[in-house]
Formats: C-alpha cells, structure tokens, sequence
C-alpha cells in the first residue's frame, strides 16, 4: 500500500499514516519492553497518544499472565505482536504463526536477530521470513538495518512498511547514519518507519524531518526517569519532525544570510567618516 | 505408545516435564493452568495447535507443548 505523502498545508488531523490500507493518526508507534510496571507502561502509553504498541510472546509462567494485552485494550491501543528473540527464519515464522493464533491478528513485527550483542538484524534470514510469512497471508513490518537495497528487496516481496534502525536496539545513540535512512526513504514507496536506537526527543524529530512516516521506539520511553513525560515529549517531537518536513526546510548555507532586508537602513556612521 | 503404563504420558510443557493420564487433550491441559484460555497459543512439537483443535489433539509420549501469551517487549 502507498502512503499518501503529506501535502503542505494539511493540518496534522488529516495527515494519518497508512499502514496496509489503515490509517493510523499518530506516527508514534510504542514498544512495550522496559516498563517497570503495568502502571507505568499505561500512563506512557496514554502520553504517547500511539493507537499502535508492540508485544511479544512468551511462555505463560514468564509472561505476568499476558497482562499487558489489557493494557493496551484500556489504553485503547491496537497490538502489534513481534518475533522478538528470535535467530532463524524458522523460529521467526513460528513465532509469527503462533501470535496470529492468540491475538487474531495477522500483523508481524518481524525481527531476526543475528547476534545477542549488537542485537543487529540478519538481513538473510530475515528476508526468507518475509517471503514465507507473506505467502502465508501475513502483513509484515520488518526490523531492518539501515541498508537501502535490504530495504528494497524487502518491499519488493510485499513488505508492508519497512523498519530501519537509527542504532542498536536500546543503545539510545540516535540515527548514526542520517543520509542512509534519507536514501531508504527515498527508494523505497511503502511507509518507512525508524526503530531503534532513538535516545531522546531530538532522534525521534530527526527521524521525521528525514522523511520517515513514522517512528517505532520502546526504551527511551519505558527507560527514562519519567517515562510518562518522555513519552510526552516524543509524541510532539514526532509531530514536530513531520511539519518540519512537510513545510520544507530552508537550504543550509556556509555563510550567514540576513533575514532583514538592507533597504532604507539608517546612516547612523559619523558625519565625514 | 510404546510406554508400559498406558495410563500416564510423559510430556514436556514449557519446558517441565508432567506426566498426564493417556488421552489428554491440549484443551484439558491449556485449561489446568487454571488461566483464561484467550490470547494464548500453543505449539506441539513445534507446530502450531490452532485453537479448534484444542480438543480433538491428544498429546502423547515425548511431545514437547509450548503454551505462549503475550509479554512485554520490543
């Protein structure tokens, strides 16, 4: 599905993000990981204004009872399950079967992990889950690196969004290859939604005013001090960073350009000088 | 199948080893862990039981039942 690219002079009501035919009016997507409490995560949700927040899945005993599904559903927030922990193409796509199984959605945030320290994405196993999940019916967000040709081949199996990350997931170091994610935005037509590694509210600004459609981030909310305001604050900068760009920022010049026009400047310079 | 006490099967749920009487249905277990059967999954030997066949799938010796719901995370 295309995204309507915004139109100057719309108001933000009617800019939503189009997801697969849907329409989303916040661009501000949650993740749910690092909460320090049910309690917590709901008032950041709230904060957030996301209409849209990941969740894993779990075994029960380790899953506080799948409680965080009633969070969202108070919250008014729409599930997005992932395939976090995940190495392998097989594991991805089970995982994926079985969380269309419990909440009867088939919407995946595909993840495929390639190593448990840099928690980077392994762009082959990765790209093989989205072709078999997609035959399989699925709508699929993929968690990429920022590589745009990753990016076009996964649009070009039927993606659904793609998913780039700023830096590595948790590492709050922000997007450390700004001209990469213009590129991907560039190439590819499917919404591009950057996850991972934004820190503060400024990653997430950047993020938009890059051309991304939308932002997918969890720890810089749910692991700030006070996650309720941060997650205030990342719903603004969102908001911010898209008219940003719609409104088109002025060129970047070497040299200082005065806004106030010379003409009919005083001579205020001393008589005979 | 093989086993000499015919009543009792050896499973593995999430991980623990129980023993359930022969002819135990993934319904009859998901409904021992006393919790709400909604927004749970599960998974015999590394396919997924669609929720219809909870009743009419009988676990046996050796299988591996993985029972998921959702977690916080990513």
């Amino acid at each position: 599905m295309l995204e309507e690219r915004g139109q100057p002079g719309r108001g933000p009501a009617e800019d939503a993000l189009v997801i697969a035919g849907e329409r989303f009016g916040s661009r501000l997507i949650l993740g749910t990981g690092g909460a320090a409490s049910l309690e917590a995560l709901e008032r950041a949700l709230r904060a957030s204004g996301a209409e849209l927040a990941t969740v894993a899945l779990r075994r029960v005993e380790a899953s506080g009872g799948g409680a965080v599904t009633e969070v969202l559903r108070r919250a008014g927030v729409r599930l997005l399950p992932n395939t976090a922990g995940c190495y392998t193409s097989r594991d991805a796509v089970l995982t994926a079967r079985l969380a269309r199984e419990a909440f009867d959605t088939s919407w995946i945030k595909l993840e495929v992990i390639g190593d448990d320290r840099t928690l980077l994405p392994d762009p082959v196993e990765l790209l093989d889950a989205a072709e078999k999940l997609i035959a399989d019916g699925f709508t699929v967000l993929p968690y990429c690196g920022d590589d745009p040709v990753v990016a076009r081949r996964l649009e070009q199996v039927g993606c659904a969004t793609v998913m780039p990350l700023g830096a590595p997931i948790g590492s709050g170091l922000g997007i450390r290859n700004p001209h990469a994610i213009s590129l991907i935005v560039e190439q590819v037509q499917v919404p591009v939604i950057l996850d991972a590694g934004v820190g503060t509210a400024s990653d997430a600004a950047l993020a938009m005013e890059l051309g991304c459609s939308g932002v997918l981030l969890a720890s810089a909310v749910t692991r700030a001090h006070d996650p309720e305001r941060m997650a205030e604050a990342m719903r603004k900068a969102v908001e911010a960073g898209r008219l940003a760009h719609l409104a088109g920022r002025i060129p970047r010049r070497f040299h200082a350009r005065a806004s106030t026009a010379d003409l009919g400047l005083a001579d205020l310079s001393p008589a005979g000088g | 199948m093989t086993a000499p006490a015919a009543d009792a099967v050896a499973v593995l749920v999430n991980g623990a080893s129980r023993r359930l009487p022969a002819g135990t249905s993934v319904a009859t277990l998901v409904a021992s862990l006393g919790r709400s059967p909604q927004g749970l999954a599960v998974a015999v030997n590394l396919e997924v039981v669609v929720r219809s066949r909870w009743e009419a799938t009988l676990l046996g010796e050796g299988d591996r039942v993985e029972v998921l719901t959702a977690a916080q995370g990513g």
